[in-house]
């Protein structure tokens, strides 16, 4: 069998609140093979941001595994963890947050190749940062620019070449997209696809947005409240979603056409609720069409209905 | 031309001017932080050539009772005091010990309550805790009669001075870089460094002070005046300063007195403080405005 490149096993992270735990993922299991997306959908709050963190260590999770080239990386020391940080890399979600404003555009990207300490001659070092400019289709002239004289578009391509600086294999693009308007979008969706290609990487792409994620991704999970609820490769989600939640979060996909605007669509109602000690069974619950007493009792898990879909919901057992 | 020569060419062409001239050339622009930089040179150049000016023994220490209270003439430019001194002799020797006393404090309390405040910031939990409660223990006692306190303690001399003023600054300054601190560390470019394997200290370093330093700055230019004045008072009561020595405020205490009659005994060391304490607040504002590459122009 093919080894997953990474692997989480029941990924467990609760933050301590005043009133209890908050539940920002729970039990989530992922696996992605090498050179595959991984959609991670999900509404504001879900615990997809929280989930990437957890993967890189940038956060520690309460419980679980996560599982890179077969090994645990939960329990490596900061100095084994270094080594292992090289191949995975996060590209952020706010272009302007998430570059240094004191920092020229040249010192941005070679601040993680001059922290592994992997080039140390100068030359060499300025060479690769030309070379990275390149990759993601920045013009030298900016070389030694600050991010705020940069528009987003342009920033985002720091931050991926800063995100490629160190040659990883796994990369998480947490909303590395929505902070964009939609033309700069598809641009970086294009330069983000051609580097998968050509650099054989590996992505897991968190979303709010169903139409990016379509574009991008392999195979598709969508989480609500910090679990995963529907599982699926992508065109298997799009054509069949089975989970309720999954059905209205594709509903409320807009579509640029006149016939469809009488189209009554199934929205959700209701706010999400806490995430603080949340109740036995299913977490949708509350707001779900097809509510049914037993949802309230406990058990429910991932159920795989056909080849690679999986869902969890009482209707599907 | 070759891969590398090509490197090497665009290298040239877009070289990195360094990070010190652009920061002198930032700062140049700005023509408030120049004229205080003028004057803080001169002040400088002043008390470095106070023997030159005037002799110490001769003009700032020996009393004269038949020319006390002179105003200014041709012979003493700024008249002189109560005991026959020199005033302008007393001020070019005053600002050696005013000078000092106002960036010796600022400096070592800035040092001490930066690296305070930057470590509680950044790594929180228990150690900000007993730390900033330390801290608030410190705040609660008013700094006069805390530096009262620590002097009376020790000795009366000019180094248990500045010990003294020293520790009574140091809770201001860890709140305020703990607080620009606390805002820097939650953004994304500190979890971009951590991603990438930066330890601790070079975070520290390169990405959360450098983007904190504009208050901390603020803050220190500030304290300078607020030193000065802190020692006079302090030399006032006897604490600090011992008479004769001349200091800025304690000349400015001494001659309260005479004030009525004689209103240049406190306008001049009067006029000493306000143009050290104005002058290093326009090198401040302007050095913060130099510092941050997003107000380039």
């Amino acid at each position: 069998m093919n080894m997953p490149l990474i692997q989480t096993k029941n990924l467990k992270k609760y933050f301590r609140t005043q009133k209890g735990d908050l539940h920002a993922v729970d039990n989530v299991n992922i696996d992605i093979n090498k050179g595959k997306t991984l959609g991670v959908v999900g509404e504001s709050g879900c615990g997809k941001s929280t989930l990437g963190r957890v993967i890189l260590r940038l956060l520690e999770p309460t419980f679980g595994e996560v599982i890179y080239n077969g090994n645990d990386i939960i329990h490596l020391n900061q100095k084994q963890m270094n080594n292992i940080r090289q191949k995975m890399q996060i590209i952020f979600q706010d272009p302007y947050a998430s570059l240094n404003p004191r920092m020229t555009v040249s010192e941005i990207i070679a601040e993680p190749i001059k922290v592994c300490k992997i080039i140390k001659d100068k030359e060499e070092l300025n060479q690769r940062v030309f070379d990275l400019m390149k990759i993601v289709g920045l013009d030298y002239r900016f070389i030694n620019t600050y991010p705020h004289e940069m528009d987003g578009g342009r920033r985002q391509r720091i931050g991926i070449a800063r995100a490629l600086a160190l040659n990883p294999e796994f990369i998480v693009c947490d909303e590395p997209v929505s902070a964009l308007d939609v033309s700069i979008q598809a641009q970086i969706l294009n330069l983000m696809m051609d580097l998968q290609e050509d650099h054989g990487l590996t992505y897991m792409f968190i979303t709010h947005d169903l139409s990016v994620v379509k574009h991008i991704s392999d195979e598709i999970m969508v989480m609500y409240l910090g679990q995963c609820v529907e599982k699926a490769p992508s065109e298997e989600l799009f054509a069949n979603p089975l989970h309720p939640y999954t059905q209205a979060l594709l509903d409320a996909i807009p579509i640029a056409s006149l016939k469809e605007r009488d189209k009554l669509r199934k929205i959700i109602k209701g706010e999400v609720t806490s995430p603080i000690n949340p109740k036995p069974g299913c977490r949708f619950a509350s707001r779900c069409f097809h509510v049914t007493a037993e949802c309230k009792n406990d058990g429910l898990g991932l159920v795989e209905v056909s080849q690679g879909h999986y869902v969890s919901c009482i209707l599907h057992k | 031309m070759t891969q590398k020569a090509k490197a090497v060419a665009i290298q040239k062409e877009y070289a990195k001017k360094s990070q010190i001239k652009e920061i002198w050339r930032r700062m140049k622009k700005n023509k408030l932080a120049m004229i205080g930089l003028a004057i803080f040179c001169i002040l400088v150049a002043m008390s470095l050539s106070a023997d030159l000016i005037a002799d110490y023994q001769e003009s700032a220490i020996k009393q004269a009772g038949s020319i006390r209270l002179q105003p200014p003439s041709w012979e003493h430019y700024f008249g002189t005091d109560q005991y026959g001194r020199d005033l302008l002799a007393r001020m070019v020797h005053g600002s050696r010990v005013s000078l000092s006393i106002g960036f010796f404090t600022t400096g070592i309390s800035l040092l001490i309550g930066g690296i305070l405040g930057a470590m509680t910031g950044y790594y929180g939990g228990i150690f900000d805790e007993i730390v900033m409660r330390l801290m608030d223990i410190l705040l609660s006692i008013p700094s006069i009669l805390l530096a009262i306190a620590i002097v009376s303690a020790m000795r009366p001399s000019l180094l248990n001075l500045l010990i003294a003023i020293t520790i009574s600054q140091i809770p201001g300054f860890t709140r305020i870089v703990r607080s620009t601190v606390l805002t820097v560390v939650g953004e994304d470019y500190i979890e971009a460094a951590r991603a990438c394997g930066s330890k601790d200290f070079r975070i520290i370093t390169n990405d959360v002070l450098p983007n904190a330093i504009g208050p901390i700055i603020v803050q220190g230019t500030m304290s300078v005046a607020k030193m000065i004045l802190l020692g006079a008072g302090l030399s006032f009561i006897g604490l600090g300063i011992q008479p004769p020595q001349p200091e800025w405020g304690y000349m400015l205490s001494e001659a309260r007195e005479y004030m009525r009659d004689y209103p240049y005994l406190v306008v001049i060391p009067g006029i000493a403080i306000a143009i050290s304490v104005f002058s290093i607040n326009l090198i401040g504002d302007g050095l913060r405005d130099a510092l941050d590459p997003r107000l380039k122009n």
